[in-house]
């Protein structure tokens, strides 16, 4: 059994101004999706929604086909991880892991072992962590709790580069181990790009876009050479961003080219190249687009 | 390990093929799992998956329910002809077009390539090379 996710509608407000507006979303079950947005875009506001810490204004959210406010048998099997994770401070590193029983599917000998993997120190108090252990703390929890559905709103917060690696890793492992569905809340990524099947943008509140991760990887394109021969080219495309040095000019393009489109490109001496998820993330957010 | 120009999905077809023909896969042997792939490359087994969904439409591979994927007995004879059409596309077209640019007349390429050949087949090496 692994949760589905559907939002319909879903409007959030803190005071006068929406955190989130007419948000229609379909999850499917069992796959891993990142959720990608700018500082303040909304992603911690959905997943708060969807985890049920927090009640939409207006609009439904299911979960397992379930609304999942007030719905414990649903909620016990949704794990939202948040950076630092949420945990009594005075408690000993060891009592913060077994807080996780409380949950049905939570895997204590799973826990420990990925708690000696990622060397953190049982006897510790909380309080005493690096940001980076805490951040693996709550990580190793998430791991450990194997829901139905697992979200890391940007755990990875805190943790160096080798322990982000193990991370991503022993969270691949787990999922093939155990199909459920996953969401994984993050800017860096380039560094998670391979393990998701697909990405939901969230801007200003609004879903952008909802693609599978191969879709959105050949979304776009950089074209470069003569201005000219460029300008003919990518007119009328969806252009993201534009460089002249001289009388070269390379454009970013929002568009799978055609193949027609790439051999008169060729044609006219014009470079293709691929634009990284960060950067065409970077361009589709950017402040000024989308009538912000 | 991957380079950001074409889908991963198809870079792994791609690299299934090579080893295809390189003869390190051989006709009737069995391929790592979907699992194995995603493990092995650290990526989503749904991107490993969609490379053998494409392998096997192809006819490159067949799937025997609870076995595994194995490389199909023909898979050779399939792939040499799409190789040969490859490489005119992929290595001689980009050539053929930079050499126009760069004002190299056909002739003194064509007078490279074949001594290249005589001096000791390295524009075999070169052909296995670029299609890799």
């Amino acid at each position: 059994m692994s949760f589905t996710v559907n939002l319909r509608d879903v409007t959030l407000k803190y005071g006068d101004s929406d955190a989130l507006a007419d948000v229609d979303l379909t999850l499917e079950a069992g796959k891993i999706y990142g959720l990608l947005g700018r500082n303040g875009a909304g992603k911690t506001s959905l997943l708060s929604l969807i985890a049920a810490f927090r009640k939409p204004t207006t609009g439904q959210i299911l979960v397992g086909g379930e609304p999942v406010w007030e719905n414990a048998p649903i909620v016990s099997r949704v794990a939202l991880i948040r950076e630092g994770g949420d945990f009594d401070d005075s408690d000993y590193v060891k009592a913060a892991i077994e807080t996780g029983q409380i949950r049905p599917g939570f895997d204590t000998d799973y826990a420990y072992k990925l708690a000696d993997r990622f060397e953190l120190p049982l006897k510790k108090r909380v309080r005493e962590l690096s940001r980076g252990k805490r951040s693996t703390l709550a990580a190793v929890c998430g791991l450990a709790a194997r829901a139905e559905l697992t979200m890391f709103d940007e755990v990875h917060l805190g943790m160096d580069a080798p322990t982000r690696d193990a991370f991503y890793k022993e969270l691949l492992a787990e999922y093939m181990d155990r199909q459920h569905t996953v969401i994984l809340s993050t800017h860096l990524i380039d560094e998670v790009a391979n393990y998701l099947e697909e990405v939901v943008i969230v801007d200003r509140g609004r879903i952008l876009r909802h693609e599978d991760v191969e879709t959105f990887q050949g979304m776009g394109a950089t074209l470069t050479g003569q201005a000219d021969a460029v300008d003919a080219v990518a007119a009328g495309l969806e252009v993201l961003a534009e460089q002249r040095l001289g009388g070269t000019k390379s454009v970013t393009v929002a568009t799978r080219l055609d193949a027609p489109t790439r051999e008169r490109a060729a044609a006219a001496g014009i470079e293709i190249g691929p634009v990284g998820l960060q950067d065409l993330f970077i361009h589709l957010t950017e402040p000024g687009k989308n009538g912000a | 390990m991957f380079d950001d120009g074409a889908p991963i999905y198809r870079q792994i077809a791609d690299q299934i093929k090579a080893e295809i023909m390189n003869g390190s896969l051989e006709p009737g042997g069995k391929v790592m799992s979907t699992n194995q792939y995603a493990a092995f490359y650290q990526i989503n087994p749904a991107t490993a998956q969609k490379a053998f969904r494409e392998l096997v439409d192809e006819g490159v591979l067949y799937k025997q329910r609870g076995v595994g994927m194995f490389v199909a007995d023909d898979a050779r004879d399939k792939l040499a002809a799409d190789f040969r059409d490859r490489f005119f596309e992929r290595v001689l077209a980009p050539l053929v077009r930079e050499a126009r640019q760069a004002g190299i007349p056909l002739t003194d390429i064509i007078d490279y390539l074949r001594a290249s050949h005589d001096a000791g087949g390295a524009v075999d090496q070169t052909e296995k090379g670029a299609l890799q």
